[in-house]
C-alpha cells in the first residue's frame, strides 16, 4: 500500500507540474512535450486505478498520434511565437481569478459529496470480478454489447473528422509538374509524329 | 500515510481542469496552446470518469471515457486542419485577426 501510494503522489505530481509548463512554456514545441508528460504519468493514474486499458488507450491515442499532429502542426506553420506572447501578463490577473473561483467551486463540490451507500448496487454494467476476467475483456464484453451503437457512431465521427481534415487540408497547386494519365493515354500518333520530307542535298 | 481514495484522483483532475481553463486565459493569442488547454481539460474529464468507475464497480464510466478520448482526437484532428488552412489564408493565427465572420 505503500509502494501505491508514492506511485500516486509521484503521477499525480508530475502530470500537474507538466500541464503548468504546457501553459507557461515559451516555446510551443515544449508545451507539446510537456503534454506529451502529462499524458503518460495520466496513463500512470490510470494504471493505479486498475483501469489498464483506458491507460494504454490513453498513450497510444495521445502519444501516438495527437500530441504527434500538434508537434507537426507547430514545427509546419512558420509563426512568429515570441509575437503572439505579448500581453502574456495581461490575463495574468483575470485568469488567475477565474481560475480559483472555479477551483473554489470545485473543492466546495467535492468537499459536501456524499456517495449514496447503495450506488454500488445500481451499477449499469457492474464490474466483473478481477479473478474472473480481466479489464480489456470486461471492457469489450460491454463495449460491443450494451454499447455497440455509441461505439458505431463514435467510429462515423472519426471518419467524418478525417474525411474533413483531408478536405480542409488538399490543395492543387498551378505549376506543379505530375502525372496526368489521361492524357498520355488519349494521345495518338497522328498528333505527336510527324513525318517531313526533307529534299535531298538542301538541308534542314 | 492515509490510503489514496476517490478524493485524491478527484482533487488531481480539478487542479488539471482549473489548470486547463487558466491556460486559455493566459495563451490568449495562441490557438495552438488553447487547444492544449482544451486537451488538458478533456484528461480532467476522464480522470473523474475513471476514478467515479472504479469507485462505484460500474464499468460505463470507462466506456464513457474511451468514447470522450475519440471525440478528443476528431477535435484535435479537425481544429488543426483548421489553422494549417486558416494559416495558409491569412499568414497569422493570432486570434484577434480570426474576425472575418464579424458583419
Amino acid at each position: 500500500m505503500i509502494i501505491q501510494t508514492i506511485a500516486f503522489y509521484a503521477f499525480a505530481a508530475v502530470t500537474v507540474a507538466s500541464a503548468v509548463m504546457v501553459i507557461s512554456a515559451r516555446n510551443p514545441v515544449h508545451s507539446v512535450l510537456f503534454l506529451i508528460l502529462a499524458f503518460f504519468n495520466a496513463a500512470g493514474l490510470f494504471v493505479l486505478m486498475g483501469a489498464e486499458f483506458i491507460a494504454m488507450i490513453l498513450v497510444i491515442v495521445y502519444v501516438g498520434a495527437v500530441a504527434v499532429l500538434f508537434l507537426f502542426v507547430v514545427m509546419m506553420l512558420d509563426i512568429n511565437f515570441v509575437e503572439l506572447r505579448q500581453g502574456f501578463l495581461q490575463y495574468l490577473p483575470i485568469g488567475a481569478l477565474v481560475g480559483l473561483v472555479l477551483l473554489a467551486e470545485l473543492v466546495m463540490i467535492f468537499g459536501s459529496w456524499i456517495v449514496a451507500p447503495d450506488s454500488a448496487d445500481r451499477a449499469a454494467s457492474p464490474t466483473p470480478l478481477l479473478t474472473e476476467t480481466a479489464n480489456t475483456n470486461a471492457l469489450g464484453q460491454i463495449l460491443y454489447t450494451d454499447y455497440v451503437y455509441l461505439f458505431q457512431v463514435s467510429g462515423l465521427i472519426l471518419l467524418v473528422a478525417m474525411i474533413g481534415a483531408i478536405v480542409l487540408t488538399l490543395r492543387s497547386r498551378e505549376g506543379v509538374k505530375r502525372q496526368r494519365i489521361g492524357a498520355q493515354i488519349s494521345r495518338s500518333r497522328e498528333d505527336s509524329v510527324e513525318i517531313k520530307h526533307v529534299e535531298p542535298g538542301s538541308g534542314v | 500515510m492515509m490510503e489514496i481514495g476517490l478524493s485524491h484522483y478527484l482533487t488531481v483532475a480539478a487542479i488539471l481542469f482549473t489548470l486547463g481553463i487558466f491556460g486559455i486565459f493566459l495563451n490568449r493569442k495562441n490557438v495552438i496552446i488553447i487547444l492544449m488547454s482544451v486537451e488538458l481539460i478533456l484528461l480532467a474529464v476522464n480522470i473523474n470518469l475513471v476514478a467515479f468507475s472504479v469507485h462505484l464497480n460500474d464499468l460505463a464510466g470507462q466506456v464513457f471515457a474511451l468514447f470522450v478520448l475519440a471525440i478528443a482526437a476528431a477535435e484535435a484532428a479537425i481544429g488543426l486542419a483548421i489553422l494549417v488552412v486558416y494559416f495558409r489564408n491569412r499568414g497569422s493565427i493570432a486570434v484577434e485577426d480570426i474576425n472575418l465572420m464579424k458583419g
